[in-house]
Protein backbone atom coordinates (compact mmCIF):
# COMPACT_ATOMS: atom_id res chain seq x y z
CA UNK A 1 0.00 0.00 0.00
CA UNK A 2 1.18 3.59 -0.38
CA UNK A 3 1.47 6.38 1.65
CA UNK A 4 2.15 10.04 0.41
CA UNK A 5 3.07 12.27 3.35
CA UNK A 6 2.75 15.95 2.43
CA UNK A 7 5.12 18.18 5.14
CA UNK A 8 5.00 21.67 5.10
CA UNK A 9 5.89 24.44 7.95
CA UNK A 10 3.33 25.52 10.39
CA UNK A 11 1.07 28.22 9.03
CA UNK A 12 2.69 30.55 12.11
CA UNK A 13 6.31 29.72 10.67
CA UNK A 14 7.47 32.29 7.99
CA UNK A 15 9.08 30.28 5.12
CA UNK A 16 11.79 32.04 3.01
CA UNK A 17 11.92 29.74 0.38
CA UNK A 18 8.13 29.99 -0.58
CA UNK A 19 8.40 33.60 -0.17
CA UNK A 20 11.33 33.39 -2.64
CA UNK A 21 9.05 31.61 -5.07
CA UNK A 22 5.96 33.80 -5.21
CA UNK A 23 8.28 36.65 -5.46
CA UNK A 24 9.77 34.70 -8.95
CA UNK A 25 5.75 33.70 -9.97
CA UNK A 26 5.32 37.72 -9.57
CA UNK A 27 8.28 38.68 -11.79
CA UNK A 28 6.73 36.09 -14.01
CA UNK A 29 3.43 37.99 -14.18
CA UNK A 30 1.47 35.42 -11.94
CA UNK A 31 0.14 38.09 -9.92
CA UNK A 32 -3.14 35.71 -9.30
CA UNK A 33 -0.21 33.76 -7.47
CA UNK A 34 -1.03 34.89 -3.55
CA UNK A 35 1.15 32.86 -1.71
CA UNK A 36 3.31 29.44 -1.96
CA UNK A 37 4.98 27.43 0.91
CA UNK A 38 7.32 24.94 0.02
CA UNK A 39 7.53 21.37 1.65
CA UNK A 40 8.55 17.62 1.60
CA UNK A 41 6.73 14.71 0.02
CA UNK A 42 7.93 11.49 0.76
CA UNK A 43 6.00 8.00 -0.63
CA UNK A 44 5.96 5.37 1.38
CA UNK A 45 5.58 1.85 0.62
CA UNK A 46 3.98 0.04 3.40
CA UNK A 47 3.17 -3.60 4.09
CA UNK A 48 -0.13 -3.59 5.32
CA UNK A 49 -3.63 -5.32 5.37
CA UNK A 50 -6.03 -2.19 5.17
CA UNK A 51 -5.72 1.68 4.28
CA UNK A 52 -6.25 2.51 8.53
CA UNK A 53 -3.16 0.21 9.18
CA UNK A 54 -0.82 1.94 6.43
CA UNK A 55 -2.25 5.28 7.88
CA UNK A 56 -1.42 4.58 11.60
CA UNK A 57 2.09 3.71 10.56
CA UNK A 58 2.51 6.35 8.30
CA UNK A 59 1.50 9.02 11.24
CA UNK A 60 4.04 7.31 13.36
CA UNK A 61 7.04 7.71 10.89
CA UNK A 62 5.90 11.28 9.99
CA UNK A 63 5.43 12.13 14.07
CA UNK A 64 8.48 10.39 15.05
CA UNK A 65 10.80 11.14 11.94
CA UNK A 66 10.00 12.78 8.70
CA UNK A 67 8.37 16.20 9.93
CA UNK A 68 9.99 18.44 12.90
CA UNK A 69 6.56 19.43 15.27
CA UNK A 70 8.09 22.29 16.49
CA UNK A 71 8.26 24.02 12.45
CA UNK A 72 6.48 21.57 10.07
CA UNK A 73 2.87 19.85 10.12
CA UNK A 74 2.06 17.22 7.84
CA UNK A 75 -0.95 15.41 5.61
CA UNK A 76 -1.21 11.67 4.83
CA UNK A 77 -3.02 10.50 2.06
CA UNK A 78 -3.69 6.76 1.44
CA UNK A 79 -3.20 5.63 -2.60
CA UNK A 80 -5.47 2.72 -2.21
CA UNK A 81 -7.95 4.58 -0.30
CA UNK A 82 -8.36 6.88 -2.52
CA UNK A 83 -8.93 4.58 -5.64
CA UNK A 84 -11.31 2.55 -3.62
CA UNK B 1 40.82 16.33 31.56
CA UNK B 2 39.43 14.87 28.39
CA UNK B 3 36.80 16.21 25.41
CA UNK B 4 34.80 13.82 23.49
CA UNK B 5 34.72 15.09 20.15
CA UNK B 6 31.63 12.89 18.53
CA UNK B 7 32.29 11.78 14.71
CA UNK B 8 29.32 11.84 12.53
CA UNK B 9 29.40 10.76 8.85
CA UNK B 10 29.90 14.40 7.88
CA UNK B 11 31.54 15.96 10.42
CA UNK B 12 33.86 18.28 9.92
CA UNK B 13 34.53 20.55 12.16
CA UNK B 14 36.03 17.69 14.55
CA UNK B 15 39.24 18.03 13.58
CA UNK B 16 39.07 21.90 14.18
CA UNK B 17 37.34 21.24 18.01
CA UNK B 18 40.16 18.72 18.94
CA UNK B 19 42.95 21.06 18.19
CA UNK B 20 41.63 23.58 20.06
CA UNK B 21 41.14 21.09 22.98
CA UNK B 22 44.53 19.09 22.78
CA UNK B 23 46.66 21.80 20.85
CA UNK B 24 45.64 25.30 22.06
CA UNK B 25 44.69 24.48 25.82
CA UNK B 26 46.66 21.25 26.19
CA UNK B 27 44.10 19.31 27.38
CA UNK B 28 43.45 15.51 26.55
CA UNK B 29 41.07 14.93 23.26
CA UNK B 30 39.70 11.61 21.43
CA UNK B 31 37.50 11.38 18.44
CA UNK B 32 34.09 9.21 18.96
CA UNK B 33 32.69 7.62 15.97
CA UNK B 34 29.30 7.77 15.89
CA UNK B 35 28.38 4.21 16.10
CA UNK B 36 30.41 3.68 19.60
CA UNK B 37 28.26 3.06 22.90
CA UNK B 38 30.94 5.13 24.95
CA UNK B 39 32.41 8.59 25.71
CA UNK B 40 34.77 6.83 27.51
CA UNK B 41 35.42 8.65 30.32
CA UNK B 42 35.03 12.03 28.92
CA UNK B 43 34.58 14.78 31.20
CA UNK B 44 33.35 17.11 28.01
CA UNK B 45 31.51 16.21 25.08
CA UNK B 46 31.81 18.50 21.58
CA UNK B 47 29.11 18.17 18.68
CA UNK B 48 31.09 19.19 16.21
CA UNK B 49 30.00 21.21 12.93
CA UNK B 50 29.43 19.79 9.74
CA UNK B 51 26.99 17.92 7.52
CA UNK B 52 25.75 14.92 9.87
CA UNK B 53 24.22 12.38 7.57
CA UNK B 54 24.62 14.68 4.31
CA UNK B 55 21.34 16.90 6.40
CA UNK B 56 19.28 14.74 4.41
CA UNK B 57 15.76 15.40 5.98
CA UNK B 58 16.72 18.26 8.22
CA UNK B 59 19.81 19.52 9.70
CA UNK B 60 20.54 16.87 12.58
CA UNK B 61 17.77 14.50 12.19
CA UNK B 62 19.46 11.87 11.26
CA UNK B 63 22.52 11.97 13.47
CA UNK B 64 19.78 12.22 16.55
CA UNK B 65 19.23 8.36 15.77
CA UNK B 66 23.14 7.86 15.57
CA UNK B 67 24.12 4.93 18.50
CA UNK B 68 26.49 7.34 20.75
CA UNK B 69 23.49 10.00 20.96
CA UNK B 70 21.87 7.58 23.90
CA UNK B 71 24.87 8.30 25.69
CA UNK B 72 25.10 11.78 25.06
CA UNK B 73 21.72 11.96 26.14
CA UNK B 74 22.24 10.05 29.58
CA UNK B 75 26.00 12.29 29.89
CA UNK B 76 23.58 15.54 29.73
CA UNK B 77 21.07 14.09 32.11
CA UNK B 78 23.66 14.13 34.89
CA UNK B 79 24.54 17.31 34.49
CA UNK B 80 27.87 16.76 32.42
CA UNK B 81 28.87 19.60 29.82
CA UNK B 82 27.66 19.08 26.16
CA UNK B 83 28.56 22.02 23.76
CA UNK B 84 26.97 21.71 20.27
CA UNK B 85 28.22 24.06 17.84
CA UNK B 86 26.89 24.74 14.58
CA UNK B 87 25.53 21.54 12.97
CA UNK B 88 26.10 20.30 16.95
CA UNK B 89 23.82 22.32 17.94
CA UNK B 90 21.02 21.44 15.03
CA UNK B 91 21.53 18.15 16.48
CA UNK B 92 20.97 18.86 20.17
CA UNK B 93 17.51 20.62 18.85
CA UNK B 94 16.11 17.45 16.77
CA UNK B 95 17.80 15.12 19.59
CA UNK B 96 15.52 17.59 22.24
CA UNK B 97 18.48 18.55 24.59
CA UNK B 98 17.53 22.19 23.57
CA UNK B 99 14.19 23.87 22.70
CA UNK B 100 13.07 24.63 19.08
CA UNK B 101 13.80 24.15 15.51
CA UNK B 102 16.60 25.95 12.38
CA UNK B 103 14.79 27.46 9.79
CA UNK B 104 16.48 28.61 6.28
CA UNK B 105 18.72 31.84 6.96
CA UNK B 106 16.24 34.47 5.63
CA UNK B 107 18.96 35.62 3.26
CA UNK B 108 17.96 31.91 1.66
CA UNK B 109 22.27 31.93 1.45
CA UNK B 110 25.02 30.13 2.97
CA UNK B 111 26.73 32.70 5.60
CA UNK B 112 30.30 32.32 6.15
CA UNK B 113 31.52 35.57 7.80
CA UNK B 114 32.72 36.62 11.34
CA UNK B 115 30.01 38.09 13.40
CA UNK B 116 29.53 39.90 16.61
CA UNK B 117 27.59 37.70 19.65
CA UNK B 118 27.59 39.28 23.23
CA UNK B 119 27.66 36.52 26.20
CA UNK B 120 24.57 37.33 28.41
CA UNK B 121 25.06 34.37 30.92
CA UNK B 122 27.79 33.30 32.64
CA UNK B 123 26.41 30.45 34.90
CA UNK B 124 27.09 27.67 32.35
CA UNK B 125 30.09 25.67 31.60
CA UNK B 126 31.15 27.40 28.63
CA UNK B 127 30.93 30.84 29.84
CA UNK B 128 31.92 30.61 33.42
CA UNK B 129 35.26 32.54 32.43
CA UNK B 130 33.30 35.44 30.59
CA UNK B 131 31.76 38.76 31.51
CA UNK B 132 28.27 39.61 31.36
CA UNK B 133 27.53 41.83 28.19
CA UNK B 134 30.90 40.54 26.53
CA UNK B 135 31.11 40.92 23.13
CA UNK B 136 32.69 38.19 21.04
CA UNK B 137 34.29 38.11 17.18
CA UNK B 138 33.46 34.39 16.03
CA UNK B 139 32.45 33.26 12.57
CA UNK B 140 29.58 31.52 11.67
CA UNK B 141 28.97 28.96 8.37
CA UNK B 142 25.47 28.15 7.90
CA UNK B 143 22.68 27.89 5.76
CA UNK B 144 19.83 26.88 7.96
CA UNK B 145 20.82 29.10 11.67
CA UNK B 146 17.70 30.73 11.69
CA UNK B 147 16.71 29.70 15.15
CA UNK B 148 12.56 29.49 15.32
CA UNK B 149 10.67 28.73 18.94
CA UNK B 150 6.79 29.63 19.24
CA UNK B 151 6.20 32.80 21.27
CA UNK B 152 5.94 30.96 24.35
CA UNK B 153 9.19 29.36 24.36
CA UNK B 154 10.93 32.09 23.50
CA UNK B 155 9.19 33.61 26.85
CA UNK B 156 10.50 30.52 28.94
CA UNK B 157 13.53 30.86 27.35
CA UNK B 158 14.25 34.56 27.88
CA UNK B 159 12.28 34.02 31.94
CA UNK B 160 15.14 31.17 32.67
CA UNK B 161 17.84 32.76 31.07
CA UNK B 162 18.75 30.39 28.86
CA UNK B 163 19.41 32.88 25.68
CA UNK B 164 23.63 32.46 26.45
CA UNK B 165 24.63 34.33 23.45
CA UNK B 166 23.27 36.71 21.30
CA UNK B 167 24.03 38.18 17.81
CA UNK B 168 24.85 42.17 18.35
CA UNK B 169 26.50 44.97 17.68
CA UNK B 170 29.70 45.93 19.06
CA UNK B 171 28.30 47.71 21.48
CA UNK B 172 25.91 44.96 22.50
CA UNK B 173 22.49 45.98 21.24
CA UNK B 174 20.94 43.15 19.17
CA UNK B 175 19.76 45.05 16.44
CA UNK B 176 18.57 43.73 12.82
CA UNK B 177 21.29 44.75 11.05
CA UNK B 178 23.83 42.43 13.44
CA UNK B 179 21.10 39.56 13.09
CA UNK B 180 22.97 37.82 10.33
CA UNK B 181 20.26 34.42 9.80
CA UNK B 182 16.71 36.38 10.95
CA UNK B 183 16.87 34.31 14.42
CA UNK B 184 14.01 35.18 16.54
CA UNK B 185 15.53 37.73 19.33
CA UNK B 186 18.53 37.51 17.98
CA UNK B 187 19.50 34.34 19.23
CA UNK B 188 22.91 32.50 18.81
CA UNK B 189 23.09 30.50 21.19
CA UNK B 190 21.15 28.67 24.01
CA UNK B 191 21.64 26.48 27.43
CA UNK B 192 19.25 23.52 28.47
CA UNK B 193 17.35 23.93 32.20
CA UNK B 194 19.92 22.44 33.68
CA UNK B 195 22.56 24.97 32.20
CA UNK B 196 25.29 22.42 31.22
CA UNK B 197 23.78 21.87 27.74
CA UNK B 198 24.93 24.66 25.53
CA UNK B 199 24.39 25.30 21.81
CA UNK B 200 25.53 27.84 18.90
CA UNK B 201 25.59 28.55 15.41
CA UNK B 202 28.61 30.59 15.31
CA UNK B 203 31.97 28.58 15.39
CA UNK B 204 34.31 29.19 18.71
CA UNK B 205 36.85 26.37 17.79
CA UNK B 206 37.50 28.78 14.41
CA UNK B 207 38.98 31.42 16.50
CA UNK B 208 41.05 29.87 18.80
CA UNK B 209 44.32 31.19 17.66
CA UNK B 210 45.24 35.25 15.71
CA UNK B 211 46.48 33.31 13.13
CA UNK B 212 42.66 32.39 12.36
CA UNK B 213 42.06 36.07 12.55
CA UNK B 214 39.77 36.10 16.03
CA UNK B 215 40.84 34.22 19.22
CA UNK B 216 37.73 35.40 20.91
CA UNK B 217 36.55 31.89 20.66
CA UNK B 218 39.10 30.05 22.86
CA UNK B 219 36.82 31.54 26.16
CA UNK B 220 34.40 28.96 25.96
CA UNK B 221 37.22 26.04 26.40
CA UNK B 222 38.83 28.16 28.93
CA UNK B 223 35.53 28.03 30.49
CA UNK B 224 34.61 24.44 30.69
CA UNK B 225 38.28 23.89 31.66
CA UNK B 226 37.64 25.91 34.56
CA UNK B 227 33.99 24.66 35.31
CA UNK B 228 34.88 20.90 35.44
CA UNK B 229 38.35 21.53 37.20
CA UNK B 230 36.65 23.43 39.83
CA UNK B 231 34.44 20.65 40.45
CA UNK B 232 31.32 22.48 38.82
CA UNK B 233 29.27 20.56 35.96
CA UNK B 234 30.82 17.26 36.45
CA UNK B 235 27.88 15.96 38.43
CA UNK B 236 24.43 16.59 39.00
CA UNK B 237 24.51 17.85 42.47
CA UNK B 238 27.06 20.18 41.89
CA UNK B 239 25.59 21.71 38.26
CA UNK B 240 22.42 22.69 40.40
CA UNK B 241 24.72 24.11 43.22
CA UNK B 242 26.20 26.32 40.47
CA UNK B 243 23.12 27.29 38.51
CA UNK B 244 22.00 28.97 41.55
Amino acid sequence: MRARVFVTLKPSVFDPQGKTVTDALHTLGYSAVKDVRQGKYFELEIEARRPEEARKLAAEAADKLLSNPVIESYRIEIADEVIA
Amino acid sequence: MKFAVVVFPGSNCDHDAHYAAQHVLGQQAEYIWHKETSLKGADVVILPGGFAHGDYLRTGAIARFSPIMAQVQKFAASGGPVLGICNGFQVLLEAGLLPGAMLRNRSLKYQCEHVLIKVEQTDTPFTAACITGQVLRIPIAHGEGNYYAEPDVVARLERNRQVVFRYTNAGGVATDDANPNGSVANIAGLCSEQRNVVGLMPHPERACEMALGSADGLILFESVVKAVSEGAFSNPAKAVAVAR
